[in-house]
Formats: structure tokens, sequence, C-alpha cells
């Protein structure tokens, strides 16, 4: 695992994989083949690749629509798993 | 051709998230021709193949999905008498003024059943780079990317698709050359034309209101349709499903999200729709065959994901 990759963790099924800094956690979900993948439109609009981020840090890297993700969900840490980056070890979960 | 006082969708209000990526895809990828910008928010667009002034608007929102659509009429005479016919219906009508889109003179809008704003017109100024009509050419300048000609339909998801339909019918005087239902005999789907086209719109039962399932545009062939498929590649955009041919309609087909997530459709061919014609009766149970003809499946984001 480099430096600039983190692990990222899913809580419901155990499952595991890596993320680089500069890919979005749903492409590494995907490309990693152990989901849960559940994936649309992969530009922040359909909303149904939407999970909660229940420990680390991440950075949104594109606008996840208000129609899935209202400012509240925002800070509480509901995501559109494919507009963000990882900053460091990620622990997600399946709403 | 149109066959009553409703002549066409002609604008759509579409929500998009930017207008970086997105703007490129409409215009670079796609093909449309940018027209004109309303303030800081709104860029308007249209096909090459297209008269009129625009017949997309996108407005840069917080989230994706649709403002509206709007349908071009007959005439000022047959928008009064339609504004007069939709009131009765019982959906209340409200005016936007002239000019709220470059173009577009009064329109007439107003909610339906499934919780779409509709609305009507019948004035709009021909584009100034529209098609060539003394000896014309087949087009001015190159089409670009997935070479889109026009605008061609909806897919729309809302509750109480069945008053729906009953509206396009009575007030706008639409037919319905094909149908779905589920095995207790509800509608499940309707494909809802106002010309020769198989659709102008189209209507999916679904629980949340004012949703779209995809806006449509029109190729030329099947060739195109693969054209297309090479730019959803090149520029890595997520494809649904396609290139396929739908039994209903028989239009050639691929499904994607443009970068905001709105689903779009380009499409080829289709048959000649006639209101005299017999209506076509999907059940539901072969609803797979219907969409998808050589695969006969359906895909689970194919059916759930809207904006």
């Amino acid at each position: 695992m480099g430096e600039n990759t983190y692990r990222i963790n899913v809580l419901n099924t155990g499952a595991q994989f890596l993320c680089r800094q500069d890919e979005y956690v749903l492409e590494a979900m995907k490309k990693s083949g152990c989901g849960p993948i559940h994936y649309g439109c992969f530009g922040g609009g359909c909303g149904i690749c939407k999970m909660k981020v229940i420990s680390g840090s991440y950075r949104v890297d594109k606008k996840m629509s208000r129609a899935h993700i209202s400012p509240e969900e925002e800070t509480d840490g509901f995501v559109l798993t494919c507009c963000i980056k990882p900053t460091g070890n990620l622990t997600i979960s399946q709403i | 051709m149109a066959l009553n006082g409703t002549l066409r969708p002609g604008l759509v209000q579409l929500r998009v998230l930017d207008f970086d990526k997105t703007l490129n895809f409409y215009k670079n990828i796609l093909g449309l021709n940018e027209v004109c910008r309303i303030g800081e928010d709104r860029i308007c667009l249209k096909g090459f193949d297209e008269f009129d002034h625009h017949s997309l608007t996108l407005r840069l929102a917080d989230e994706a999905g649709l403002d509206f659509v709007a349908f071009k009429v007959a005439s000022a005479d047959e928008l009064e008498k339609m504004k007069l016919a939709v009131e009765a219906f019982g959906y209340p009508v409200d005016t936007v003024a002239e000019g709220d889109q470059p173009g577009f003179g009064k329109r007439y809008g107003f909610t339906i059943s499934t919780g779409h704003r509709f609305e009507i017109y019948s004035e709009v100024a021909l584009a100034q780079k529209g098609p060539g009509i003394k000896n014309p050419d087949i087009w001015n300048e190159p089409p670009r990317g997935m070479r889109a000609q026009r605008m061609d339909h909806f897919l729309l998801y809302g509750p109480n698709i069945a008053e729906a339909e009953r509206f396009c019918k009575e007030v706008f005087g639409m037919f319905v050359p094909e149908v779905c239902n589920t095995p207790d005999g509800n509608r499940l789907a309707a494909w809802i034309t106002s010309s020769n086209k198989p659709h102008d719109l189209a209507f999916v039962e679904y629980p949340k209101p004012g949703k779209i399932h995809h806006l449509g545009f029109y190729l030329q062939d099947w060739a195109d349709v693969g054209n297309a498929a090479d730019w959803i590649a090149l520029n890595r955009l997520k494809l649904d499903i396609g290139p396929t041919r739908h039994a209903i309609t028989r239009g050639l087909s691929i499904y994607f999200w443009e970068p905001s997530g709105n689903r779009i459709e380009v499409y080829a061919g289709g048959y000649t729709a006639y209101p005299d014609n017999p209506q076509r009766v999907w059940d539901s149970s072969e609803l797979g065959r219907g969409l998808f003809y050589y695969s006969g499946e359906v895909i689970p984001s194919f059916l759930e994901i809207v904006t």
C-alpha cells in the first residue's frame, strides 16, 4: 500500500478495498469487485451510491445532488461515493 | 408531422450540477450548438437540424433533474383554447411572460398528476443558425460528436400516469400507440405521441413525483448509434445499456448518463405511428423483451434510477 493509497472498510459486509487519494471511492469499489456496489450515473446526480462514512477523512471532490444529500446529512457523513476521495483510511456503511 | 394542434415537445429545461464537464458534454460530445445564455445560471442549446430558437435550456442548480417540458402548439388561437381546456381539466394555469427565454413568446404552465410542470407556447423565433431552406445542403457545419439532430422525446416517472395519459389525449389531442399493463390491469407505462413519431413522451408509474428517466435525442441511423457508443467509451461516460433495439417503439438506442447524472438516450428509427392504428399492448411480464429486444432482460439500474 503506497502512501497515497488508503484502506476502505465496508461495515455491513466486512469487505475491504484500496483507494488512491486521487480516485473516487465508488470507482475503487467497483474496480475491486467487493461491493456493496450500487452505481448509476457516477456524476453525483442519481443518488444510487449513497452511503455513510462512519469514520475517517475524505474530501468531497464533486457536487453531490441536494435531492439526495441535504446539508444536514452532509454534516453527518452521508455521501455519494462517486463524489468523494479519501484523505485517510475510511469505514463506510450501507444505508 | 403533427396530426393536431399540439405540434411537438419543443423545449426542455434541465437542471445540471456544473457548466464545465456537463456543458462540454452537450456541446462537444452530444453535438448541440450553444445559442445563448440567460444570466449566470441558464444556457440555451439546440440541435443542428432544429429550426426553432432553442430546444434545451440547462439551469445550474444544486440537484439534477427536470424543471419543465414545453410543447409547441400550432397557433396563438390554439394556445388560448388549450389554456382553457387545461383549466377545464382541473389544473390551475400560470403565465410565463414573453422573453423569459430568448426567442420564446408567452408560455402557459401547469402541473399534471405525475408532478411534472408542463408548459405550452405558440410563438418562437426561428434560430439564426437553422437548417437551410433554399436548395439546402444537409448541414451547414459538420455535425460534432454523436451528431444529435434534434431533441426527440422524454420518459417521465411519477404517480397516477393514468390521469396523465388521459390529459394528453383529452387536452393535447395526442394518441397512445403503445402501453404496458400490470397483471391486475393497471397502467405501468404509456408511450404517447402527437405526431407520426412512436412517442413524443412516455410515462412510467412511480411513487415519487416529478422525476425524469431520460431525455432522448434523435440520430440518423444505426451507424450513428454505434458512433455514439464510441464517444461514450472515449469520454469515459457511464453507459447504462446498449447499443440495443427496443421492441416498444422499435427504436435503435443507447442509454448513458451525462456528467450531472441525468440519463440521456440517443435514438434512431422507430415505427411510423398513426392514430387509427390498433394500440400495441404489453404485459409487464414481457417488459424485458419490449425494452431490450435482443437480451429480453431488464437491468435493475434502467428501471430504478431517475433524477
